[in-house]
């Protein structure tokens, strides 16, 4: 099973969010399953188009997706994905 | 109460008359609108996160605790334009859907959407009668923010079916039968940066209110002007000053006198270019006769290198007393209806919403 590493600044938010390990074949069916065990998480991550919003970035291993619009890329069971947020004013 | 880019701050009025900050909440993360349901005390923060969207909280004990709602969201394959899917871009007015309704609640967003909730806040569905009217694709757009916003939401007291909303850049709409369908109220208004300055379509309300008991009486701070309507938006006014005359025409806030609808305010500001205090001065202009007339008000007030300017939704009024919040972080308050001022802090974040409860 896949990885999810969360940035801490959602903490804030879902105090006891830690890594955790999801069985899923895209990003996009892995928010949904975060989803799951944290409800409401995706509305952080995504919009409700299921787009990624725009200050949040998403890698797999040190690979940030390619697909913003519909978050098709592909995991395997391998791999690391990191949830993070995107710098943004300097 | 405010809404401020840094959190939602609480004033309280002391023993001694000043007022203080008691409370602050969300710290560090935009607070678009913080507002009172008078209905039943509850308290509403619009959050407006920059990396995780925005969010709804509400407090049903004087913010000791918050709770976190299910957001507005617009359905799957909605579309601001062609090709270009809508999503929540900004919560920007907040009302309640009238006495007799005491679940129901009204939240305007940008791109355009209106949202209606009937229990209280732990759903919301998009109001379709006023997303599906004719004008929207076409016609509406930005004006400030990158798509058409609605942040001007009046149910009438009278009439809950009875609704206004102000929308940048459209203008006003009006239903009549609880939202199903909805006519713009424009004629009157002028949008100089139109073609068609007189377009029914596509004027700029900056903040549309209503006397409150005389809700026919309305008035709004438009991009050109400041106008008035005393048959409920069937023929707008212009009342504002002319040039030369005096500083009350361009703006963002506007108050009217709950009983007497004669009685408005507005905090002014240097052209739409340049959107800073007229002549590095602050003030309030208050007319007494329904915009025949306005004078200016400046005690207490920075009248010197002051570059503040009020957004929209940072002014209020309650009985004498008014308060008003500036970009940049200055939060003054009246007890003689205008007429002086205090200031309660020069220390805040840019102020988004003030509003007494």
């Amino acid at each position: 099973m896949a990885v999810i590493q969360f940035t801490t600044n959602l903490k804030r938010f879902y105090p006891d969010l830690n890594a955790i390990e999801i069985d899923a074949k895209t990003v996009a069916e892995l928010i949904q399953k975060v989803d799951l065990k944290f409800p409401g998480l995706k509305d952080y991550v995504v919009d409700e188009q299921g787009k990624l919003r725009k200050h949040v970035n998403i890698f797999i291993g040190n690979n940030m997706i390619k697909d913003r619009e519909t978050l098709l890329d592909t995991i395997t069971e391998k791999d690391e994905i990191y949830i993070m947020q995107a710098l943004s004013g300097g | 109460m405010l809404g401020t880019r840094k959190g939602l701050a609480v004033f309280e009025k002391g023993p001694q008359g000043n007022y203080l900050q008691t409370q602050m909440h969300f710290l560090g993360i935009p607070v678009s609108i913080a507002a009172v349901d008078e209905r039943n005390g509850t308290w509403w923060a619009l959050l407006d996160h920059g990396h995780w969207g925005c969010k709804v909280h509400k407090s049903t004990d004087e913010g000791k605790t918050w709770k976190e709602l299910e957001s507005p969201k617009y359905p799957e394959g909605e579309e601001i334009k062609d090709g270009v899917p809508a999503s929540v871009k900004y919560l920007w007015a907040f009302a309640h859907g009238g006495k007799d309704r005491p679940e129901e609640l009204f939240l305007g967003s940008e791109p355009g959407g209106l949202f209606h909730s009937k229990d209280q806040g732990t759903s919301f569905q998009l109001n379709r009668g006023l997303w599906e009217h004719p004008s929207r694709k076409e016609q509406w757009f930005g004006g400030g923010r990158d798509f058409p916003g609605i942040h001007s939401i009046i149910v009438d007291p009278r009439d809950s079916d009875h609704i206004f909303v102000g929308i940048s850049c459209a203008g006003v709409f009006e239903s009549r039968d609880g939202g199903t369908n909805w006519i713009p109220k424009n004629k009157g208004l002028k949008a100089d940066f139109l073609p068609d300055a007189n377009s029914e379509i596509g004027q700029d309300p900056h903040l549309l209110v209503a006397s409150k008991n005389h809700p026919d009486y309305l008035w709004q701070q438009n991009h050109c002007g400041i106008f008035k309507s005393e048959n409920g938006g069937e023929l707008w006014e212009e009342v504002g000053q002319k040039a030369g005359e005096g500083p009350a025409n361009f703006g963002f806030a506007i108050a009217v006198d709950e009983n007497k609808p004669e009685v408005a305010w507005v905090v002014p500001a240097n052209s739409d270019q340049i959107r800073v205090a007229v002549d590095g001065a602050l003030c309030v202009c208050r007319t007494d006769d329904g915009g025949k007339t306005w004078k200016d008000f400046r005690k207490g007030l920075p009248q010197e290198n002051c570059f503040d300017i009020v957004f929209r939704h940072a002014l209020d009024k309650s009985g004498e007393t008014l308060a008003f919040g500036t970009t940049t972080g200055n939060l003054y308050l009246s007890d003689d209806y205008g007429e002086s001022w205090k200031s309660l802090s020069n220390n805040m974040p840019m102020i988004y919403s003030v509003e007494f409860y």
